[in-house]
């Protein structure tokens, strides 16, 4: 029986994945079924990146994919193919995050620890990362922009308060940016 | 976080999404962005047997700009309509909506023809195509063919496509010179769904009457609705406070809404009037040339 072009587009129960993961390439073999969270946790072992609602919702999961925050639970593994994937753990590292230090935190992890930005902690790789590529295209952002940027990561503990301190404390610490703020 | 079980085909080009589409009927779902499947999958709400992934056929992510209109290819992301400077110049009611739609990372993988193809009644994308009137462009195994906004809308998650139809880009006229747009949603919570939402688009004469007037709801039908009625009440009138006014209460008067978990028929009622309101006068102080305030391009309450 001969095979149509478009049933040869069937993809095999598991293929070669490749993508670089937080400046490191990476190689699995992974189910077209599995998710790009699935892929992250179970296969590499990378559980920074946090299970919650499974439906795009709350923003525990979230990642950056050639630098754009998205839901891993909603990407299907094979998406990242031949791309890059940045978690938490990203930007800690130089490799992984522009204005990385060499001790390892990122400016915004430093300023969640100073204002005490975290209390159980399962939301902060999502509010990190998010926070993390919202200021890189919105370097001067007011106060209430930065609540709109963190609107769609659910936290159930701090009430987002200290959340927002701490971004905010982020922007007005840049080099020259200490009266950035234009809201009250 | 695990998917139930699925064939995976990742065709490289449209005519193999459809040859898929044939072949496995009933059992296949397209796969775009994911942001509505996805969950629908994981909550067990839809179990397809095949997945037809179009994320890897060229040409369909494409914003083409014209003289008269813009053309929005199926596989552009909510994003680039939010981003897009020519798109933004010719249709800005769409480019103000983007923002809108669910969260930052669904902004980034949801598409434009997702969202069509999906027709939730509350979503972005099928309001402001059924104000503006847009033309949906699908093809199938017969070939190529454009579907007028309020023919492809049928009902809930219902839409004219055909069985082995895809769609395959949003054809939005240009606004003209004195023309504007308004857009308000009552949403509960930053990211969900408007539980009532309203798009109005004036076109003024030299005399400043509305030579032109759409008002499409969401929320409160089986989809995005034109409310007729508030339309032909606004066609000849200057658009002040009193015909605003009146085509409000024409739109309360009009739409139908059910009650659910989120909200009373009642309310959403009520809320239609107001949300239709402020979408009216937004479109009325952008036809006249005003901005409608410093704010976003979007009423959000």
């Amino acid at each position: 029986m001969s095979v149509s072009p478009a049933a040869s587009r069937e993809y095999p129960e598991r293929a070669a994945l490749r993508f670089v993961l937080n400046g490191r390439p990476v190689d699995v073999w992974a189910a077209p079924q599995e998710t790009l969270l699935a892929v992250l946790r179970d296969t590499l072992g990378a559980t920074e990146v946090k299970y919650g609602c499974g439906e795009g919702v709350c923003g525990t999961c979230t990642v950056l994919l050639d630098g754009a925050p998205i839901n891993a639970c909603l990407t299907l593994g094979v998406h990242a193919q031949g791309r890059t994937v940045t978690t938490v753990r990203g930007l800690a590292s130089p490799a992984g995050a522009t204005g990385a230090a060499a001790d390892g935190m990122h400016p915004l992890q430093r300023a969640f620890v100073a204002h005490e930005a975290a209390q159980c902690g399962f939301c902060t790789p999502g509010m990190l990362l998010t926070a993390y590529a919202f200021l890189e295209k919105h370097p001067h952002p007011t106060r209430a922009e930065i609540r709109a940027a963190l609107g769609g990561n659910l936290c159930r503990c701090t009430g987002y308060a200290r959340i927002v301190d701490a971004v905010e404390a982020c922007v007005r610490a840049r080099p020259g940016r200490e009266d950035v703020l234009r809201d009250p | 976080m695990y998917l139930p079980p699925f064939r995976y085909f990742a065709p490289q080009t449209l005519d193999e999404a459809i040859a898929l589409l044939r072949e496995h009927g009933d059992e296949a779902k397209l796969l775009a962005g994911g942001q509505s499947l996805l969950p629908l999958m994981m909550l067990g709400l839809a179990r397809p047997g095949v997945l037809i992934d179009v994320n890897g056929i060229p040409g369909l992510d494409r914003i083409e700009a014209g003289g008269d209109d813009v053309r929005v290819g199926a596989l552009v992301r909510h994003c680039a309509v939010e981003t897009d400077p020519r798109l933004r110049a010719r249709c800005p009611a769409l480019a103000d909506a983007a923002p809108l739609i669910g969260n930052i990372r669904v902004r980034h993988r949801g598409t434009v023809g997702g969202s069509l193809a999906h027709a939730d009644p509350a979503a972005e994308v099928p309001l402001v195509a059924t104000a503006l009137g847009a033309t949906i462009e699908v093809r199938g195994p017969d070939g190529a063919r454009d579907i007028p906004a309020h023919e492809f809308f049928r009902g809930y998650l219902e839409t004219a496509l055909g069985p082995a139809e895809v769609v395959t880009a949003l054809r939005l006229p240009a606004h003209g010179a004195r023309m504007g747009h308004g857009l308000a949603e009552l949403v509960r919570r930053s990211g969900d769904f408007a539980m009532v939402s309203a798009c109005a688009v004036l076109g003024l004469d030299g005399a400043g009457r509305c030579t032109h007037a759409a008002v499409a709801m969401g929320g409160v039908g089986p989809s995005a609705l034109r409310m007729r009625a508030a339309e032909r009440l606004l066609v000849g009138q200057p658009p002040g406070d009193r015909a605003l006014d009146e085509a409000a209460d024409a739109v309360r008067d009009e739409v139908a809404p059910e009650s659910d978990v989120h909200a009373s028929a009642e309310y959403r009622r009520a809320m239609a009037r107001v949300m239709a309101r402020r979408a009216l006068r937004a479109a009325a102080a952008r036809a006249g040339g005003a901005s409608p305030d410093a704010g976003p391009g979007a009423v959000r309450s």
